[in-house]
């Protein structure tokens, strides 16, 4: 019997009193700071305490769940939003989703999965609620982290220092909102898809949705629906995965084939021809040829899409080139008059509480991290859920978390091998962990393939198991 | 301990989804015990353990809980079951449980149990009269007991006899009543039993027990002891019980002992 995994381990006692900025540091020893109770935080939490590190975790927002949570305020759900990846991908691969749920869960289904993981590993008594992280700053010794947290209601902030911090704040929440000429002369209404929640915001109304991602398409599909009239813009021609192919969810389909070990070309020109035999050639349509070839950007996965060109739902538009006064006019001359147009245009990575340079980040606020998850200069900072998988989200997370734990644990227990393994990296250089060569556009800035990725986790775990 | 990250084959065809019974017994007061899930092992439903186990483990605090795989019980059927089916039963029903599940597998679901923790991180883990199944122990349950194991060659269920699962000491009228309810597990996941890899090693290191009778005529001595060294311990036996520990007379010693070692403080 290992007595090593305790459920509680030991408390932290108290160190000689510090100070910063003339407050008060309180120690928390080998403690663990986590930034973020969404699902990357939760994971985090979940796999630092397994392997054997208290946590405090401070989140924002009343309750756990993040951007999955449709009632914080800058959650970007909204009612109708599906998974568009399938559960095996998605889940947590030690907590699987019910099997009575669908291949695609709704939102809400992914929030209750999200407290039934908190209740069920008891994650929430390591979660402070309503506390923002104001600022971390490294101590000078090089490895630990002073965190400064604002309370909530106009208390005073307070300074903890840590052993590490883990940075699970996400990425979709901070609405990129694109520079358009003339869109203060434009009378009619614009909103970011961040604030976009209910399909009555659009009953009647004349849209345009502006944005060729998944979330453009799904709106596109919903003003067809719910819209007088629907204009779709894009700026170039993609390739659209349909949520089903050969009888099964569509990201299960592909993970066969790469099980099989079916090469790139083989599986473009499969995926070619099942396209052809469902909707076929949808430049018919007036949708532009895409411009790069299958797996070179982000999938799109819409099903609907089509169809609703296919009724004339919806009208297919190129680029915005500017806003007039009663519309908008598009980059091959066209025009039209919406009343609403919904940015489509993503959200960019912010970390307010953090010097760019300790995640080097660079003019146009792109991170660089060490596999897409380590600080390249401070060994104990860690950005768990800052990919963009062509694939599920939160077993990504999982094993991201399950890394950082080990390389914790291996610089607690070998400091001396941690620190000669640090220092090997340092000159490495990054490569993308995608498996064809993807646009540099800020879209596809955390863009990953999952089979490369966790191949690469996979490798780094063995190396630290070796080293431990 | 290694980890294996890629399981594409697992993703891209994930067993069919289908009804398990699950008995439950509750805890007269508010416990902070740990669910405790009973599975088990091959042609046994819950109902092995809703005999006395399910409710004796309430009544010392635990919220208890008794399954079927698919095929067994009060659980669907599905065609062509494998042991990753199994596995995926357990893992399906350990997340659906209010807590951090105690594993309890017997026979051969302790098998499926020792694969299931390497997908699921259990509080801790017991396997009862464990068969780990292997081409070894396959030739010589053959020699041993031909008219029970040659079925299974011909993908017919294993039917232990009576005198295999129960001591003398339970009454006759109990043992015959048992052995008319068992049923049988899928033919491909019985000849799984004898040739499947090793389970993997177990997430969030659990600490696992093994329980079982020296006097057992399915898994003897050796295969309890080979299967408590994996797991570095060695088994808690209680000597005159049959295969069943949980349905035989003396039925109360080893699920006592279970939930002693539960209560221990490290737990």
């Amino acid at each position: 019997v290992n007595d090593e995994h305790a459920i509680r381990p030991g408390a932290v006692g108290p160190a000689a009193p510090v100070q910063r900025d003339g407050r008060q540091v309180y120690d928390r020893g080998d403690t663990v700071c986590v930034i973020g109770a969404g699902g990357s935080g939760l994971t985090a939490i979940k796999n630092l305490r397994e392997a054997g590190f208290s946590v405090d975790c401070y989140e924002r927002e009343t309750s756990v769940g993040g951007a999955w949570n449709w009632r914080h305020d800058r959650s970007p759900v909204y009612a109708s939003t599906h998974l568009i990846s399938s559960k095996p991908f998605t889940q947590f691969p030690d907590f699987p989703m019910p099997d009575d749920w669908p291949d695609y869960p709704h939102h809400s289904q992914l929030l209750s999965y999200f407290e039934r993981y908190a209740d069920h590993f008891g994650l929430r008594e390591h979660i402070w609620f309503g506390s923002e992280v104001a600022r971390i700053d490294p101590v000078p010794d090089g490895r630990r982290w002073d965190v400064t947290i604002r309370g909530s209601r106009g208390e005073q902030p307070r300074v903890l220092r840590y052993a590490a911090v883990v940075i699970a704040n996400g990425h979709n929440w901070s609405p990129r909102w694109p520079e358009i000429e003339g869109q203060d002369e434009f009378r009619g209404q614009v909103l970011h898809a961040g604030a976009y929640s209910d399909a009555a915001q659009l009953r009647g109304r004349k849209v345009l949705v502006v944005g060729g991602g998944n979330t453009g398409c799904d709106l596109a599909v919903e003003a067809a629906q719910q819209a007088a009239r629907c204009w779709h813009s894009t700026r170039r021609g993609y390739w659209y995965a349909p949520k089903y192919v050969l009888g099964r969810p569509a990201d299960q389909a592909n993970d066969l084939l790469r099980w099989l070990r079916i090469p790139l070309t083989l599986r473009r020109w499969l995926f070619a021809r099942v396209l052809g035999a469902t909707v076929g050639d949808h430049t018919r349509w007036g949708l532009p040829k895409p411009d790069h070839k299958l797996y070179e950007t982000h999938p799109v996965v819409n099903s609907q899409l089509m169809y609703h060109l296919g009724h004339g739902t919806i009208t297919p538009v190129p680029d915005v080139a500017r806003f007039t006064r009663d519309g908008v006019e598009f980059t091959d001359g066209s025009t039209a008059e919406p009343d609403l147009v919904v940015l489509a245009t993503g959200y960019r990575p912010v970390f307010e509480f953090a010097a760019g340079e300790l995640l080097g980040i660079d003019a146009d606020g792109r991170p660089d991290l060490r596999l897409q998850l380590f600080s390249r200069t401070h060994p104990t900072l860690a950005v768990v859920g800052l990919v963009q998988p062509g694939s599920g989200m939160f077993s990504i997370a999982h094993w991201q978390a399950v890394t950082v734990a080990r390389w914790l644990r291996l610089m607690q227990s070998a400091p001396e091998r941690a620190a000669t393994i640090h220092a090997q990296r340092q000159g490495r250089p990054e490569r993308r962990f995608t498996q064809a060569k993807v646009s540099d556009s800020s879209r596809h800035w955390f863009e990953i393939d999952h089979v490369v990725y966790l191949r690469a986790l996979q490798r780094s775990l063995d190396e630290l198991e070796v080293a431990s | 301990m290694s980890i294996k990250i890629l399981r594409q084959r697992e993703w891209a065809l994930p067993p069919a989804p289908v009804r398990r019974e699950v008995l439950t017994a509750a805890p007269a007061d508010g416990t902070d015990a740990p669910p405790v899930l009973f599975v088990p092992g091959f042609g046994h439903g819950a109902w092995a353990f809703a005999e006395h186990w399910l409710e004796h483990a309430a009544e010392r605090g635990f919220p208890a809980y008794a399954m079927s795989l698919r095929g067994h019980g009060g659980s669907g059927s599905a065609a062509r079951t494998t042991l990753r089916a199994y596995v995926h039963d357990v893992t399906q029903v350990a997340a659906s449980l209010p807590g951090q599940a105690v594993l309890v597998g017997h026979g051969a679901s302790a098998l499926v149990v020792a694969m299931a923790l390497a997908r699921y991180p259990a509080r801790a883990a017991v396997l009862v009269s464990p068969v780990f199944g292997g081409a070894g122990a396959a030739v010589s349950a053959l020699v041993r007991a031909p008219v029970v194991t040659l079925p299974a060659v011909f993908g017919r269920p294993l039917r232990p006899r009576r005198g295999q699962l129960f001591s003398r000491e339970l009454p006759a009228a109990d043992g015959r009543r048992y052995a008319d309810r068992l049923g049988g597990a899928s033919a491909r996941a019985q000849w799984q039993l004898v040739a499947h890899s090793a389970p993997e090693d177990p997430v969030g290191d659990p600490p696992v027990l093994v329980v079982g009778s020296p006097d057992d005529r399915i898994v003897g001595r050796a295969a309890l002891t080979a299967v408590a060294r994996r797991y570095g311990g060695a088994p808690l036996l209680f000597p005159g019980m049959g295969h069943d520990v949980m349905l035989d007379a003396g039925w109360q010693e080893p699920i006592d002992a279970i939930l002693d070692w539960l209560d221990k403080p490290a737990r």
